[in-house]
C-alpha cells in the first residue's frame, strides 16, 4: 500500500530539516510506523525514493532498531520490563500475571486483537516505579494485578492511540514453529535485530 | 551535604514546562546573562565551575568544550537524551518537570562552542518526553529563544528533535553520532574524538541533559557558587535515580560527597519490608556491586571510584537479604546481550556466551568449572572490545561472583536457585 499523501509530505519536510538527508531515515520510519502500524518492505522502498538513498540503506537502518515492527500487531501495545531494578520489585510476578490476563504469549496479540503485549529487558527508565509497563508508550507505574485489570479493560475498550490504522490486524495468529518464551525467561527481541 | 536543590528546585512549581511559568522562576535568565558575555568566557566559566559530565563517563564539561579545533566550522552540539541504563530515569524526570531548563542549557552550550545548529537525541521510548521537549522548542522559538539573530544579539540558532528507535548502544556518544546520521547506530573508533571529527565529520560536543541543565544555573550564580558545592574534584549536585528494595524509591538531588548511607536510609527510607541490606550498585547496570560496609562512601565520582565502583549515570539499585545475586546478574547481562550492536566479536559473542551460562545457572545445569568460565569470558571481553558496552557487559558479574561467589555455588548444588519462589506461587 503506497504511503499517504500526509506522510510522503512529511517525509519530505524531514529530509529537508537535516544537513544529510540520510538523518531522515530514522524519522521517517516513525512517519511510517506511525500511519500503517508497522514497516514493510515496499515502504522502505518507498523512503529510500523519496530520500534518493539505496532501499538497501533503509532496511540496514530499521532493522537495527528494535521499536520498528515487522509485522501487525494489536491495537494496543504493551511492554512490561523485567530487568534488575523491575525484577526486584516483582515484575516476573506481574509479567506473569500480565500474560494470564491478555490470554496469550509474550509477543502475541489476543484473540479480539486489541493487545499485543510483551516483556523487555531493555530498561524503559522507571525503575523508581517498578514493576511498570509502557501501554502506547505511556508509563503506568507502580503495577498491581488489579491496575493491569483496570488498563486493560479500557485497552478492549478504546481505539489504536494513532487514529483507526486500518492495517493493524484484527487479530494476529502465532507464527508457526516461533519460540515462545514466558514472560519471566527473557526478552523477545522485536523487528529483526541482526545478532538474534 | 545532603539534599541541595539546585536544577529540581522549581519543581513544585505548577505548570513549569510551560513557558511563562518557567520563565518566572528566573527562566532563561541565564541564558540572556549569556549572550552578553564572550563564547570564550562562558567556556573558562564552566571549566572554573569544574562542572563534569553527568552521563556516565565524567569528563569535565569545559574541557570537552575546548579540544573543539579553533575556526573549524559548522560545529555542532548534540544533547544525549538517550538515557538508557537500567536503573537511571533522572533525564527523563528533567525533561518531563523543565524541559525549558534543557533547553536553556543547550542554547548556553551552543552559543559558548559557536554552534549554530544543535541536536536533542532522545530514545524512542520516551514518547511523551519527546512530545514536551517539541512543544518547549515551539514556544521558544515563538518567544525569540532561538531561530536568527537571538534576542537581538546576532546570534542564529536552531535546535533539532531526533527521536531514536530503542537501541541502548545509542547513549555511547560515537554510535548515537552514527545513528544521529541515519545509519545503524554502531560505535566509531577513537580518536578521531567527536570534538574533531563528529556528527557529519564536523567537530561536535556530546553532552548529557542533566549537564546542561546545570548551566543556566552555572551562568547566573557564578562558578564559585558552583564551585563551592560538593568535594574538590565532584562539584555541584547530581540528581540520584534510586530503585529496587528500598520504601521510597525515586529521584533524589543530593549534595555531591553526601553519604550513599543517608541517600538509602534517610531519603529512601531504609531498606523495605524491614529487611536487611544485601548490597547496591552504584551507577546503573554496568557498575560493580558494593556492600553494606560502604555506606558512608560518599556520593562522588573519585569516592565511589576508590570503593571499587563507578558512579556512572547516577543510578542506586537497592538489594535486600533476599535478592538472588546471580538472577540479579543474569538480567543484566541478558540485557547488554540483548544490546550488543554486535560489531566487535568480543562482546557480541562473549555477552551471549555469558548470558548462556547464567542460563545454565538459573536452570540448574550449571557445572563446578562454569564460575571460572564465566570470569574467563569476562576477563576476553573487557578491555578487548571497540567500546564500553561490552566491557561494562562484565562489571557487575565479575563483581557478583567475587563478593558472592557461594551464591554459585549452591545454584550448583542445589541444581537451581535456592531464592526462588515460583512464579506461578506468587501470583496465585
Amino acid at each position: 500500500m503506497p504511503l499517504a499523501k500526509p506522510t510522503v509530505a512529511r517525509i519530505n519536510e524531514l529530509a529537508a530539516r537535516y544537513p544529510s538527508k540520510q538523518s531522515a531515515i530514522i524519522p521517517a520510519l516513525w512517519e511510517v510506523q506511525h500511519e500503517q502500524g508497522y514497516v514493510t518492505d515496499a515502504a522502505m522502498a518507498e523512503i529510500a525514493q523519496l530520500l534518493g538513498l539505496p532501499p538497501s540503506l533503509i532496511e540496514a537502518t530499521a532493522s537495527f532498531y528494535s521499536m520498528f515492527l515487522t509485522r501487525p500487531e494489536g491495537r494496543h501495545e504493551v511492554v512490561i520490563c523485567i530487568n534488575a531494578p523491575c525484577m526486584l520489585r516483582g515484575a516476573d510476578e506481574m509479567a506473569a500475571y500480565l500474560e494470564r490476563a491478555v490470554g496469550v504469549r509474550d509477543g502475541q496479540t489476543s484473540t479480539d486483537g486489541a493487545i499485543t503485549w510483551h516483556s523487555t529487558i531493555e530498561c524503559l527508565g522507571a525503575c523508581g516505579g517498578a514493576p511498570m509497563m509502557q501501554v502506547d508508550h505511556r508509563f503506568e507505574e507502580d503495577l498491581t494485578p488489579e491496575r493491569i485489570d483496570t488498563i486493560l479493560e479500557r485497552l478492549r475498550q478504546e481505539p489504536a492511540p494513532h487514529g483507526t490504522e486500518p492495517t493493524r490486524a484484527e487479530a494476529v495468529p502465532p507464527v508457526k514453529g516461533e519460540k515462545v518464551r514466558s514472560g519471566a525467561e527473557g526478552a523477545r527481541p522485536r523487528g529483526k535485530k541482526a545478532q538474534t | 551535604m545532603g539534599i541541595k536543590p539546585v536544577l529540581t528546585k522549581d519543581f513544585a512549581t505548577e505548570n513549569l514546562h510551560q513557558l511563562p511559568f518557567y520563565e518566572r522562576t528566573g527562566g532563561y535568565a541565564g541564558f540572556k546573562k549569556a549572550l552578553e558575555l564572550q563564547p570564550d568566557e562562558l567556556v573558562e566559566m564552566v571549566k572554573k565551575s569544574g562542572l563534569r559530565g553527568r552521563g556516565g563517563a565524567g569528563f569535565p564539561t569545559g574541557n570537552k568544550w575546548s579540544f573543539l579545533p579553533k575556526g573549524m566550522y559548522p560545529r555542532y552540539l548534540v544533547c544525549n537524551a538517550d538515557e538508557s541504563e537500567p536503573g537511571c530515569f533522572k533525564d527523563r524526570y528533567l525533561i518531563e518537570k523543565s524541559p525549558h531548563q534543557v533547553l536553556e542549557g543547550i542554547l548556553i552550550a551552543s552559543y559558548a562552542i559557536g554552534c549554530n545548529l544543535a541536536f536533542i537525541y532522545i530514545r524512542g521510548e520516551y514518547l511523551p518526553q519527546h512530545d514536551a521537549l517539541e512543544a518547549a522548542i515551539d514556544e521558544a522559538r515563538q518567544a525569540g529563544y532561538l531561530g536568527k539573530n537571538v534576542l537581538g544579539k546576532g546570534y542564529d540558532i536552531d535546535v533539532i528533535l531526533h527521536r531514536g528507535a530503542g537501541a541502548y548502544i545509542c547513549g555511547e556518544e560515537t554510535a548515537l553520532l552514527t545513528s544521529l546520521e541515519g545509519y545503524r547506530g554502531e560505535p566509531r573508533l577513537k580518536p578521531p574524538f567527536p570534538a574533531i571529527k563528529g556528527l557529519y565529520g564536523k567537530p561536535t560536543v556530546v553532552n548529557n541533559v542533566e549537564t546542561v541543565a546545570n548551566l543556566p544555573h552555572i551562568v547566573i550564580n557564578g562558578p564559585d557558587w558552583f564551585g563551592a558545592m560538593g568535594t574538590p574534584t565532584g562539584k555541584g549536585t547530581r540528581i540520584w535515580c534510586m530503585s529496587g528494595h528500598v520504601n521510597r524509591p525515586g529521584n533524589y538531588e543530593l549534595e555531591n560527597g553526601t553519604p550513599i548511607r543517608e541517600l538509602i536510609e534517610e531519603h529512601g527510607g531504609g531498606v523495605w519490608k524491614n529487611r536487611k541490606l544485601k548490597a547496591f550498585q552504584p551507577g546503573g547496570a554496568s557498575m560493580m556491586v558494593l556492600l553494606p560496609e560502604h555506606l558512608d562512601v560518599g556520593l562522588d565520582f573519585d569516592a565511589i571510584q576508590k570503593a571499587g565502583s563507578l558512579a556512572g549515570a547516577g543510578a542506586m539499585v537497592v538489594m535486600d537479604e533476599t535478592t538472588c545475586m546471580v538472577d540479579a546478574a543474569r538480567r543484566y547481562v541478558k540485557f547488554f546481550h540483548h544490546e550488543s550492536c554486535g560489531k566487535c566479536t568480543p562482546c557480541r559473542e562473549g555477552t551471549f556466551w555469558m548470558a548462556n551460562l547464567f542460563d545454565r545457572f538459573e536452570a540448574g545445569d550449571a557445572k563446578p568449572g562454569d564460575i571460572d568460565l564465566l570470569l574467563d569470558i569476562g576477563y576476553s571481553i573487557d578491555g578487548r572490545s571497540f567500546c564500553p558496552l561490552g566491557d561494562a557487559s562484565t562489571w557487575f558479574p565479575r563483581s557478583v561472583i567475587k563478593h558472592f561467589r557461594d551464591e554459585f555455588q549452591e545454584h550448583i548444588s542445589e541444581k537451581g536457585c535456592p531464592f526462588k519462589k515460583t512464579v506461578q506461587e506468587a501470583v496465585a
